[in-house]
């Protein structure tokens, strides 16, 4: 399959990037990796007028931690931040996560930023990034501003990024004793996009009790999103296996979920039942240590 | 409007000018005619594309031709050295790791970059790291064999 024509130019800085951004407007894609852009061009869904290949960009390809921050640049693919031992011992879940992304070819090449910018609705790393509180750093012609992952996705394929904007880093916590977090994924066995994926992180008090939750859903509705009521009803409890499994009996009302050829609204509201569950318990285990 | 690239690919530099929408993959199987690496899907699943990019596998019909200016390419006419076939190729062979063989050079190069990284895998790794490179034929038992026997020769 062969895309539309179109201008390709190779933007070897930020700065650059964002000129070309400006200059051909609308009509302008950036090419990260590849592996949601390419795909889409070859099916004809997007046919951008001039491709802008960032991938050279060195400064958007480290990773590094910074006291409790761990910063990872737009251009990390998802291979660096599953074999990276700095984020294995900062914030292990994502490594985790990260290894469960499409395949190990795919993961050679595709990136965090560009996975977040595509924004799409089976994708991990949004939920990874909603669940963990991430902040996300946009860059545009008028210099930089953080967005915090509650803010950042706002529907299917749709982000709070402004045109002429690109994601240059991704922050997310440096996880610490008491604090644990887990990831539990329904694979699509041909696509390995989540059917559904469940991305939690509880902190636990002096006391053992849980003094934050957060949940974060990917793959069962239009655009990733917190489970509320789930974090709601444990907030403030002792998360033991009766507690978990009663605030996770009804995570997702079928009616705001997705149906397709994979798998119905009711079967995914399930599966956040049962993943919501298997994710809490492991992250209640993480943050013991 | 072309763009002029120069591409290593194994082992020897080419120039071509190229339509920036061109797939590394047609440049390879078209304008180069190395037609060992093949298309399969189409939709960045199947793997048959597979090629080494820099020595990372990488599949060739998810990259434009331009994005492959000043990199270094291997395909799998390029494992052989001086007429012997790379141990993998040997174990595929002995160990029937193919039938209609389709998909073989795509999961040859996946695993060689996969052994590079992992000499000595378990029979689940191997699995696990060929998750990208379908096989309709087989039901993989003879491929993951094939694949530690060349981990053991290498």
């Amino acid at each position: 399959m062969i895309p539309n024509n179109f201008e390709y130019i190779r933007a070897n800085s930020v700065q650059e990037a964002l000129q070309l951004l400006s200059q051909k407007g609308d009509g302008a894609r950036l090419l990260a990796g590849g592996h949601s852009l390419i795909p889409a061009m070859k099916l004809r869904l997007n046919a951008p007028e001039t491709v802008i290949d960032i991938s050279g960009i060195q400064d958007l390809a480290s990773i590094h931690r910074d006291g409790g921050r761990l910063h990872i640049g737009a251009l990390v693919t998802h291979r660096t931040v599953e074999t990276s031992d700095e984020v294995k011992s900062s914030c292990p879940v994502l490594s985790e996560a990260a290894a469960l992304i499409g395949d190990p070819l795919v993961r050679n090449r595709g990136t965090i930023g560009g996975s977040l910018a595509h924004c799409d609705p089976a994708a991990d790393y949004p939920a990874l990034t909603l669940c963990l509180d991430a902040e996300i750093e946009a860059t545009g012609p008028s210099g930089s501003r953080t967005i915090a992952a509650d803010d950042f996705f706002v529907g299917m394929f749709e982000t709070a990024l402004q045109p002429g904007e690109m994601i240059t880093r991704v922050t997310f916590p440096v996880l610490t004793r008491g604090t644990g977090a887990a990831y539990e994924k329904f694979s699509h066995p041909a696509s390995r996009f989540a059917v559904v994926g469940v991305a939690a992180m509880v902190t636990l008090d002096g006391s053992g009790n849980c003094s934050s939750v957060r949940v974060a859903i990917t793959g069962a509705g239009p655009s990733v999103f917190r489970a509320t009521k789930v974090e709601q009803a444990l907030t403030g409890k002792a998360p033991d296996e009766q507690a978990i499994s009663d605030a996770t009996q009804d995570v997702a009302d079928p009616a705001d979920l997705m149906s397709d050829i994979s798998a119905s609204a009711e079967y995914r509201a399930h599966l956040c039942s049962v993943l919501s569950r298997r994710a809490l318990q492991r992250a209640v285990q993480a943050a013991r240590g | 409007m072309g763009h002029t690239i120069k591409v290593t690919v194994n082992g020897v530099t080419h120039e071509a000018t190229v339509e920036p929408r061109m797939l590394l993959v047609q440049f390879l199987r078209e304008v180069l005619m190395l037609t060992g690496t093949h298309i399969g899907c189409d939709t960045s699943q199947c793997g048959a594309c597979t090629v080494l990019v820099d020595g990372v596998a990488t599949k060739s019909c998810t990259m434009f031709a331009v994005q492959a200016d000043g990199r270094e390419i291997t395909t799998i006419e390029g494992l052989a050295a001086n007429g012997d076939l790379h141990p993998l190729q040997k174990a595929f062979w002995e160990e029937h790791g193919l039938q209609c063989g389709f998909c073989t050079p795509g999961v040859i190069i996946s695993s060689y970059d996969f052994l590079k990284r992992n000499p000595n895998p378990t029979e689940e790794e191997i699995r696990h790291a060929l998750e990208g490179n379908y096989c309709r034929c087989t039901g993989y038992q003879n491929i993951v064999k094939a694949v530690k026997k060349a981990a053991q020769s290498m």
